[in-house]
């Protein structure tokens, strides 16, 4: 409001209505939250890079038609480029453009990064709350099952569930032969263990907000449970959902990138900034670049989901943010 | 206390069952069928042969069968033959084993020496510039992905400098002794440390902080003990509780960064074994190291609710047993 323009007179009752939101400006929680979350300039910057990078490789084609390359032309001429005007990070060991092959493994690592975040958030928050909810039996099975998923060894297993062969599963020809089909295996096998974060922090926060009075309302006029958990509890434990979700996101891309790399996550001919480094370990003697590249940005995504979840954590949550993990 | 114990090490067996019994069944699923692949080394053998060496293995009978016979087996201690190593899999485990704990135990010993101090430090003198880039390197060191970490160590040393080896455990040929393993031991330890330290500067930053907090400190601070005595006597104490039992816990975690680490290193452990044995099809070393591992990273499990009841009187076994 003070941003008025020299100058310009305004009439009376427009400069009280000024006065008056300048002395008491209106306070939502949702201006409160964005608030805390800009005093936590990690998670600020990070949001920034996050958004440049999703535009950034979900616009390759663009940049690729612009620059007149595309990733997957093979030329042997051209391996080993120097960075040049046509190939702005230099060719890789089959001649293929570095950037572009970069900015399409980006685009998957990013999708499974979220898809699989969503995917565990929503078992999370189911197993939570039917056992938050109904508490007894119910929920010391579900939590033990919980307790045992947390216990395995993950990436041992993560390893076997990959190896494994898609034609000795029932599933249909056509999904096992598809490019893709590393794509969903990943997302499932990585969803398969990663849920249970969400799911324990679901359960405290729903065995508090049973106890609340608009849920002991609800349950007086006669509302059913499910119409009870999903609309009365879910609301109510929604802040704790969305910081797990996104700090669990920079550990399941980390996860993606070590299976892809290893060999047994996502397959050629799809890239992506694991499976990029597999041949590294042959071509840093030559071309330490090619090396560097996903990593680098491996490394940025992870930690700025990291810092925004950090941030989040500071606007959504400030009771039990920063000083307490 | 022994009903507490009697109590964990129960479900912990069972949680050892499950994993044996959905790793069995899955290894059944995996690429490759042990008869073909020796087959295919011997052209001489015809399909009856195969037929009789599949009842020789017992692999004619049905999958829960199987199970039940490897279980027995594996009880009675025959943990059967590997077919990639051509050694008994008890004989390959132990060495395999040792090698994993002699390159954990030092990275546990340097990681805590360091984030002790700078999580104290850090929590005596929050929101200074010096924990804001504490703060940033322990992001950097949760959000760095192992194997690129290893790469870039072995840029950095093995290729560009060349101080130290980029891989295995021993110069071939080399005259052996302790100096050359450690030489071999430094840049994987290094890449494990790195990965390890951020997580656990930031448990004890918190956790001083939490205790920093508490009335008994302030009771302390009131009634004259001086400022060292209160961080290390009053706070430290408490605070360590926390930290010991997220380490103890995070052994599973650990374990994942070593698999990475000592494939990146041809080093040969527990994580290298478990891959090599998978991809090669040797399921007999897959699924005894898998259980292994499972058994360790339980035993840590246990020993962290162990520490935290031996550390803090305030906590009962009574109230945790359930």
């Amino acid at each position: 409001m003070s941003a008025l323009p020299q100058g310009m007179a305004p009439d009376t009752g427009q400069l009280a209505a000024a006065t008056a939101t300048a002395a008491l400006p209106s306070v939502t929680p949702g201006r409160l939250r964005w608030e805390r979350f800009k005093r936590h300039r990690a998670a600020l910057v990070s949001a920034g890079v996050l958004v440049f990078l999703l535009c950034l490789c979900f616009s390759a084609p663009l940049l690729a038609a612009a620059l007149g390359v595309d990733s997957t032309s093979i030329s042997l001429f051209k391996r080993f480029d120097a960075p040049s005007a046509q190939h702005w990070l230099g060719t890789d060991e089959l001649g293929r453009d570095v950037l572009i092959r970069l900015l399409e493994g980006g685009q998957v690592s990013l999708t499974v990064g979220l898809v699989t975040a969503v995917f565990a958030a929503l078992i999370g928050t189911t197993v939570g709350l039917l056992a938050g909810y109904h508490g007894g039996r119910l929920d010391q099975l579900l939590m033990r099952f919980t307790d045992t998923m947390i216990a395995v060894p993950v990436l041992p297993l993560l390893i076997i569930l990959a190896a494994l062969d898609p034609k000795k599963l029932p599933l249909p020809e056509a999904l096992t032969g598809s490019d893709s089909f590393s794509l969903y295996r990943i997302v499932l096998i990585i969803a398969l263990f990663g849920w249970t974060t969400v799911a324990r922090l679901v359960r405290a926060a729903t065995l508090a907000a049973r106890q609340r009075e608009y849920v002991r309302a609800a349950v007086a006029l006669g509302a059913g449970n499910g119409r009870i958990m999903l609309t009365h509890i879910l609301p109510n434990v929604v802040s704790p959902i969305v910081v797990a979700t996104t700090l669990s996101i920079g550990n399941i891309i980390l996860l993606e990138s070590v299976l892809s790399f290893l060999g047994l996550g996502i397959q050629l001919p799809l890239p992506s900034w694991g499976n990029m480094l597999t041949n590294a370990q042959e071509t840093i003697w030559s071309a330490p670049l090619l090396a560097f590249w996903p990593g680098l940005l491996i490394f940025v995504t992870v930690i700025s989901f990291n810092f925004l979840g950090d941030g989040l954590q500071d606007a959504l949550d400030p009771r039990s943010s920063g000083d307490k993990k | 206390m022994a009903r507490f114990l009697v109590n964990r090490l129960l479900q912990s067996l069972v949680v050892l069952l499950v994993v044996s019994f959905v790793v069995y069944m899955l290894i059944g699923l995996m690429p490759g069928d042990p008869i073909d692949l020796m087959i295919a080394a011997n052209p001489e053998l015809t399909p009856e042969d195969a037929a009789r060496l599949r009842a020789l293995y017992g692999l004619d009978q049905p999958l829960l069968d199987r199970y039940w016979n490897w279980l027995t087996a594996l009880l009675q201690g025959d943990l059967g033959y590997s077919r990639l190593f051509a050694q008994p899999v008890g004989e390959i485990l132990l060495p395999r084993l040792l090698n994993t704990l002699a390159l954990l135990a030092p990275v546990l010993v340097i990681s805590l020496a360091i984030a002790i101090p700078v999580g104290i430090y850090a929590a005596r003198h929050p929101y200074t510039k010096l924990d804001s880039l504490i703060n940033l390197m322990c992001f950097g060191g949760i959000s760095m992905p192992p194997f690129w970490l290893a790469l870039l160590l072995i840029m950095l040393f093995a290729v560009t400098l060349g101080w130290l080896p980029a891989g295995g455990m021993g110069t071939i040929g080399g005259a052996g002794g302790v100096w050359d393993s450690l030489k071999y031991m430094v840049l994987p330890v290094t890449t494990l440390v790195l990965l390890s330290i951020g997580h656990q500067t930031r448990y004890v930053r918190a956790a001083m902080l939490e205790a920093l907090r508490q009335d008994y400190v302030r009771t302390a601070r009131a009634k004259g003990v001086p400022e060292g005595g209160v961080v290390y006597r009053h706070a430290l104490r408490n605070a360590l509780i926390p930290v010991v039992t997220i380490v103890a816990l995070e052994f599973g975690t650990l374990f994942g960064g070593a698999l990475v680490t000592e494939t990146m290193f041809s080093y040969l452990g527990m994580g290298k074994l478990i891959y090599d044995s998978i991809l090669g099809n040797d399921f007999n070393v897959a699924l005894c190291a898998l259980l292994f591992v499972t058994i360790m990273v339980l035993l840590g499990n246990l020993l962290a609710d162990m520490a935290y009841v031996l550390l803090d009187p305030r906590v009962s076994f009574q109230a945790r047993a359930g």
